[in-house]
């Protein structure tokens, strides 16, 4: 055996050097640092939850001093500005009060509501397209944000962002009582005369479109989530899970387009309705989107029932489908159903797919192959075209914030029900 | 011994319809990319992916929306991977199990991963654009009107919160396959813990930050809600060369012409084609993520 | 006068509410082999661990008592855990080499502790791997990844890695217990050779073990210390009648 020479080894613990704590600033920067980046991350929660509502709140307090600093303020700004008001915009130049020509969605004649015909638009089409949405005969072509060159040199003389005159400034503050007044109208109309805020065709729009969704995606979803969890064998499922996994890597906006090119017309042929892009054809197209989220987490749910309980039932002398009804769905219940509140998350929420493939008319009526106007979309849709600070924008902004209580509780709920529900299984109870 | 018969056809009926269930959704995915590959198949050409789109959508290419999605996500990505990965090392290597803080980190990374896109959209306007932005034109520009508007800086930033989660899981995962021995031994050698994560953890979890990374482009490439109105536009003449340009995507661009590009037969090709870019983009990049994903499990198990 | 390294006086640790080791007091000459016997959790492994504080690393380990090497408590608040665990070395039950080449995971601790000159290192890798008595088998193949050795060629890979840091004193918990006989002899070889340099100890299941290679037997048995004296007294001739019967296989 080969002798050692430790000396080649150097000393390397210098002595008796562990009788002194030393200070190591590599490792307390690091440490430091990974603990703020983590934290970070519960910042960011209620940083949104912030900023997302403090673009509402102007609604509820429509007589705060803070519109009267904004209408003097902007008494001395206007002195400078071109006789036509120029208004920042985020996108379309809008006249204030002429009736908002059709845009790729809502029409707003006060009469009817219009459904969304896919494709219609009433501009030539050589005109440049700003930020989405169609101009009509205006002087200059507005972009998003940026001001024409008469405004130009007036900006950097004020101080602030340019608002309303102040004759509108007002109006701004009755609109925000208005507002208040009407969002539990039945008519969302609020590029009009006589703007009115429901919310409510918005929110029966959502709703059905969510039902038909989850009617459509959580049996396909779950009993899918059945085969795989329980009847198939390994090889099944190592091809299966992957390939149901995969419809959740399409983007929405590619569901949305195939809804609307194809899931569109072969419903029509099917069930012959009138309107083309209903809440029917949005809630099929949405369960698509859903039916990875349901799949997952119910497959995971089955899947964590414990083994013995499939062992028990089959010695008891049941036959596998026996066992896989009576024995693993309820068990793995609390999953299956966090899945399809996760699910139902999914889709209240959706945006796009509810843009291209609902018809976009905010209307209350219960049947399903009628246009609807889902809360997102609404946000998606008019956000393009809407004056910063008006009231529209407020309500836009309250919307969000609804939208982003609800999947919060519900997500909330989803987890400490399932918890709650797996900490009762594994005590007994 | 009849009724033993009875009781399998029924079983069998219930086991056929589930497996009909699985293979029905099966069917519906292949046809959704039969359907678009077919019809986007027409207009696919190097001309298609190089150059500009000319005469209203209606003849040239879409390069300047792969230009923009490539821009966005790499930003997107350089904002996120970092963020994602560090968060998920605290979760693994410093926090201690139960503690309220890691409780509330993952129930914040959980929320993250369930709100709906939009949200983050309305964020990026209300905080990126008109609380940072107009922050920085006031310090940086007196006043003038730069960043407080939307541009690719703002929308890529947005994106990258959205994907926040994914990274966050990903990395976490390829974490927790390195055994604990492995920490115990580079430890009982001498070394800090930083010294262990460096050199021990980090290098052992870079499938796991890749898979994330892929994942998150995946998201970032096909999502549209979040920067409806931070930053997408629809024409540009030029490509972005600045943070604070607008830019134009590829999703953003199958939306606006779906809904309302005015010549539909002459730009139906072309809206196929772009919607059969963007697929294959993300279907390419999922596929990559799951073999990834897959390895890494084999590696746990092992 | 025996020079004691390790003196351990009234040590008692708890994890959490339970008592795992009970009033040890144990003094580890230096320079010599001991070894620590018992049926399984009797705390031999959970005693070797707080000789290098590697119990710190479980928030619910509490522990009091006097743990001095050289003289110096090493539970004092003022010691340095980093450079203590550079002093003394362990080498763990299952091999754990990192997922590195057989080079770099010797080369772990040198560079750790700021050798970073390719001569240097591999003037060190090259003395632990001969030191390890594994430097033929591997010595054309240093960039090979450490995974693709046998179980007991990681082994000895893991006390070259040890032993590259140059330690004073090297604790072995199971070293050999998950290798095959072969494996196992050409281990105990090397630890019989090591304490020329090194103060080694190690625990052990395996009686025979602790019989053929070391110089000093402690028994333990439900968190306290039965017995501790010359291994051979203790496996002829020993004065409790506990240890005489799990000695001779009354119980294990």
């Amino acid at each position: 055996m080969n002798l050692f020479k430790k000396k080649i080894i150097p000393e390397q613990s210098t002595g008796i050097s562990f009788t002194k704590k030393r200070i190591r600033w590599d490792d307390f920067f690091a440490e430091k640092i990974i603990k703020g980046v983590a934290f970070l991350s519960i910042a960011i929660i209620v940083l949104i939850f912030f900023f997302v509502f403090r673009e509402s709140v102007p609604i509820f307090t429509s007589n705060s001093k803070a519109d009267k600093a904004k209408a003097d303020s902007s008494k001395v700004n206007i002195a400078p500005v071109s006789k036509t008001e120029k208004q920042e915009t985020y996108g379309a130049e809008s006249n204030d009060s002429s009736p908002k020509q059709e845009q790729y969605g809502v029409t707003t004649e006060d009469k009817d509501q219009k459904q969304e015909q896919y494709g219609v638009t009433t501009e030539e089409p050589q005109k440049q397209e700003q930020y989405g949405v169609q101009t009509n005969d205006e002087p200059k072509q507005e972009q998003y944000g940026v001001q024409t060159a008469e405004d130009t040199t007036d900006k950097l003389a004020n101080k602030e962002i340019k608002t309303e005159n102040p004759s509108v400034e007002t109006k701004t503050e009755d609109n925000n009582k208005n507002a208040l007044a009407t969002l539990k109208s039945k008519d969302w109309q609020p590029v009009s005369d006589n703007p009115r805020y429901g919310i409510l065709p918005l929110l029966i729009g959502t709703l059905k479109v969510t039902l038909i969704s989850i009617l459509f995606a959580g049996p396909l979803a779950i009993l899918a989530a059945l085969y795989t969890a329980v009847f198939a064998n390994k090889r099944m499922k190592e091809i299966i899970k992957p390939a149901i996994e995969m419809l959740a890597g399409f983007p929405s906006v590619v569901i949305g387009f195939f809804a609307l090119m194809v899931i569109a017309s072969v419903l029509q042929s099917v069930f012959h309705y009138s309107s083309r892009l209903n809440a029917f054809v949005g809630g099929i197209a949405m369960g698509l989107a859903a039916i990875p989220v349901i799949f997952t987490i119910a497959e995971d749910a089955i899947s964590s029932v414990p083994k013995t309980y499939y062992e028990a039932s089959l010695a008891l002398g049941a036959n596998k489908w026996q066992t896989a009804f009576f024995v693993m769905l309820p068990a793995a219940t609390p999953g299956i159903f966090a899945a399809l509140l996760l699910g139902i998350g999914r889709v209240f929420g959706e945006t796009m797919i509810a843009l291209m493939a609902t018809g976009n008319a905010a209307l209350m009526g219960l049947n399903p192959f009628e246009s609807v106007r889902t809360l997102a979309a609404t946000i998606g849709a008019e956000m393009a075209e809407v004056v910063f600070g008006d009231t529209h924008y407020n309500v836009l902004f309250l919307i969000g914030s609804m939208l982003f209580i609800f999947t919060f509780a519900l997500n909330a709920f989803a987890e400490f029900y399932v918890k709650g529900h797996l900490i009762k299984r594994i005590q007994g109870k | 011994m009849i009724k033993n018969r009875k009781i399998d056809i029924k079983g069998f009926v219930i086991e056929g319809l589930t497996l009909s269930s699985a293979l029905f959704i099966i069917a519906i995915i292949i046809f959704m990319l039969v359907v678009i590959i077919n019809g986007g198949k027409s207009a696919f050409s190097w001309e298609f992916l190089s150059t500009f789109p000319r005469e209203g959508m209606t003849k040239g290419g879409i390069f300047p929306a792969i230009y923009g999605t490539a821009l966005l996500v790499i930003i997107m990505s350089i904002a996120a991977v970092p963020f994602g990965t560090i968060t998920a090392i605290y979760l693994t290597e410093y926090a201690k199990e139960n503690s309220f803080l890691s409780r509330s980190i993952r129930f914040a990374v959980r929320t993250l991963a369930v709100i709906p896109s939009i949200i983050f959209g309305l964020f990026g306007l209300g905080f990126f654009i008109k609380f940072v932005g107009v922050k920085m034109d006031n310090v940086f520009l007196g006043g003038a009107l730069k960043w407080g508007q939307p541009n690719v800086l703002w929308a890529s930033l947005t994106m990258a919160l959205l994907t926040l989660p994914v990274v966050i899981v990903a990395v976490e995962e390829a974490l927790k396959t390195i055994p604990r021995e492995l920490r115990e031994a580079s430890l009982a050698l001498g070394a800090t813990k930083w010294q262990t994560i460096r050199r021990v953890v980090i290098p052992g979890s870079l499938s796991g930050i890749m898979t994330g990374t892929i994942l998150a482009v995946s998201r970032g490439a096909g999502e549209v809600a979040p920067i409806l109105f931070t930053g997408a536009a629809y024409y540009l003449a030029t490509l972005p060369h600045a943070l604070s340009d607008q830019f134009m995507v590829l999703g953003y661009h199958i939306y606006v012409m779906t809904t309302q590009s005015a010549n539909v037969d002459q730009t139906l090709p072309i809206q196929f084609g772009t919607t059969c870019v963007l697929l294959l983009l993300t279907f390419t990049l999922n596929i990559f993520a799951i073999i990834l994903r897959y390895r890494i499990r084999k590696k746990k198990i092992n | 006068m025996k020079n004691f390294k390790i003196n351990t006086e009234n040590l008692y640790l708890h994890y959490g509410s339970k008592l795992a080791l009970n009033n040890i007091s144990l003094a580890i000459p230096e320079k010599k082999v001991t070894a620590f016997i018992g049926p399984s959790g009797c705390g031999k492994s959970t005693y070797l661990r707080t000789l290098n504080r590697m119990n710190d690393l479980i928030d619910s380990v509490k522990i009091e008592g006097n743990i001095t090497i050289d003289g110096i408590n090493i539970y004092d608040k003022n010691i340095d855990v980093v450079n203590l665990r550079k002093k003394v070395g362990m080498v763990f039950q299952k091999s754990n080499p990192f997922a590195k080449s057989i080079f770099e995971n010797v080369a772990y601790g040198p560079r750790i502790n700021g050798i970073n000159d390719k001569k240097q290192l591999t003037e060190i890798v090259e003395q632990s791997l001969q030191n390890a008595a594994i430097w033929d088998e591997v010595k054309d193949r240093l960039n090979d990844s450490a995974l693709g050795l046998s179980g007991g060629q990681q082994q000895r890979l893991c006390i070259a890695r040890t032993m590259a840091v140059n330690p004073e004193i090297i604790l072995m918990d199971e070293p050999a217990s998950a290798l095959d006989p072969l494996s196992t002899s050409k281990i105990e070889e090397l630890i019989v050779q090591l304490k020329e340099n090194y103060t080694i100890v190690i625990v052990t299941h395996n009686m025979q073990q602790a019989a053929r290679v070391s110089d000093l037997t402690a028994f333990f048995y439900l968190g306290e210390l039965i017995e501790f004296d010359k291994t051979k007294k203790i496996f002829t001739n020993p004065e409790k009648k506990q240890t005489e019967d799990y000695i001779t296989g009354r119980f294990g």
